[in-house]
């Protein structure tokens, strides 16, 4: 067998969830042999002061996302609809509505 | 002659990209990008990684000998952020389709480039203060600025840093305003420790803009938002005043107020000890690679057994399962 690829363990992306009830966020990634070796990583990496109330890591090669040629078409239905906005609708002058 | 079509859509692709660099977008992984432009964030993305990866030896050689338990602490916290920096800039540049592995074979080889201040000696205690007041110092006067890259997560890394680099000064800078109000004996060792560093931390921010071949491609891609001579400046008016307060002294006869323009103007730079360095001829080069190397191989057995617990698992599981 040819030399163990020595540093090279699989990639994980590593989310954090700050305090505060706030949502995970992507932080950036580790390599580790499997799940709870990429926990661990990623706590000492993205966590050293307490950044971090929860952490999860999922396999860089998981993750699938729209490519930025899908910009337009892919996300033009959202963008075309005024109607979904509170401003497109008219109320009386002097109207608290909020 | 009409061009083939590839190379009239990468020239549309191209005006686009800078388009996209002059409205102050940022440029994403998946994003189309000019190679060259990929090219050079690879080249100072991993640069910078094994900076921060070298940069964790001068100060190790002192965790050891701290002269106090709070000292102590401090500077392993500090190395051990190094140690993050690095892994946070390794991952930004594999986000540009390199392996890890390979960077850190290429620093391990001798190859890759680093900062040139890591080759310079830790000779006494002071020097730990020095490190952390104007070499963090220099750092965070360039990575402030990096943090607006063009690309996203070169940017984003350099947000992660800029707040940890004010730790890293801070501790630094304490260390000497301690020696500078100690006895005669501990503020001669910090001014010896300022008059070593001072022209080293100021070679931090690389050639005169006119002798940086690669700043004009980093300036007009949005990688670098001010030029190398810019930041220098910028540095020396903000230290100045620091050492000022400490009563010790800039070791720069030359060094005088500039009224009209605000800066203080410093002697002229020794490019002939930058450039020795550079290529090679440090006073550490090879004590730091030496030390490197010898790091890594002392982690095989680490790293083996990882990898074993790891397979030994994965088997158990399975065999759970069947
Ligand atoms: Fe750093
Ligand atoms: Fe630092």
């Amino acid at each position: 067998m040819s030399q163990m690829t020595d540093s090279q363990w699989p990639l994980w992306e590593v989310f954090t969830q700050p305090g505060g009830g706030r949502p995970h966020e992507h932080a950036g990634s580790v390599h580790a042999v499997d799940a709870e070796h990429a926990l661990q990583n990623a706590r000492d990496v993205y966590g050293r002061r307490g950044e971090a109330v929860n952490i999860w890591v999922v396999p860089s090669a998981a993750i699938c996302a729209s490519t930025p040629e899908d910009m337009g078409p892919f996300f033009d239905p959202g963008n075309e609809k005024a109607y979904r906005h509170p401003q497109f609708y008219k109320v009386p002058q002097g109207v608290r509505v909020f | 002659m009409t061009p083939p079509l590839s190379t009239a859509d990468d020239a549309t692709r191209q005006a686009e990209f800078e388009a996209r660099i002059a409205r102050g977008e940022s440029i994403e992984p998946k994003d189309w990008m000019p190679e060259k432009y990929r090219r050079q964030l690879v080249r100072m993305m991993s640069q910078h990684a094994h900076s921060e990866i070298v940069g964790m030896l001068p100060e190790g050689n002192w965790i050891t000998r701290a002269p106090s338990l709070r000292r102590k602490m401090s500077l392993l916290a500090k190395v051990q952020d190094e140690a993050g920096h690095g892994l946070y800039i390794y991952c930004g540049t594999e986000t540009l389709g390199v392996d890890r592995q390979e960077l850190v074979d290429q620093l391990l080889a001798g190859t890759a480039k680093y900062s040139s201040i890591f080759n310079y000696p830790t000779l006494t205690w002071a020097d730990i203060g020095a490190i952390g007041w104007l070499v963090d110092g220099a750092a965070i006067v360039n990575q402030t600025m990096l943090a607006k890259a063009s690309y996203g997560p070169y940017a984003r890394a350099m947000v992660r840093i800029c707040k940890e680099e004010n730790f890293h000064k801070r501790q630094g800078y304490e260390i000497m305003v301690t020696l500078a109000r100690g006895t005669p004996a501990q503020k001669a060792m910090a001014q010896d420790a300022l008059d070593r560093w001072w022209w080293p931390s100021l070679m931090m921010f690389g050639p005169h803009d006119k002798d940086s071949p690669n700043s004009d491609e980093l300036l007009k891609w949005g990688v670098k938002k001010k030029s190398n001579d810019e930041l220098r400046q910028r540095f020396v008016n903000l230290t100045i005043a620091q050492a000022k307060a400490i009563d010790l002294t800039i070791p720069d006869p030359e060094l005088r107020y500039d009224e009209a323009s605000g800066n203080w103007i410093f002697g002229a730079i020794d490019w002939d000890e930058f450039w020795r360095v550079v290529k090679g001829d440090g006073p550490c080069n090879r004590e730091r690679l030496a030390a490197r190397r010898k790091a890594h191989a002392d982690g095989e057995w680490v790293r083996a057994a990882a990898t074993a617990y790891a397979a030994k698992r994965a088997a158990r599981d399975a065999g759970a399962a069947a």
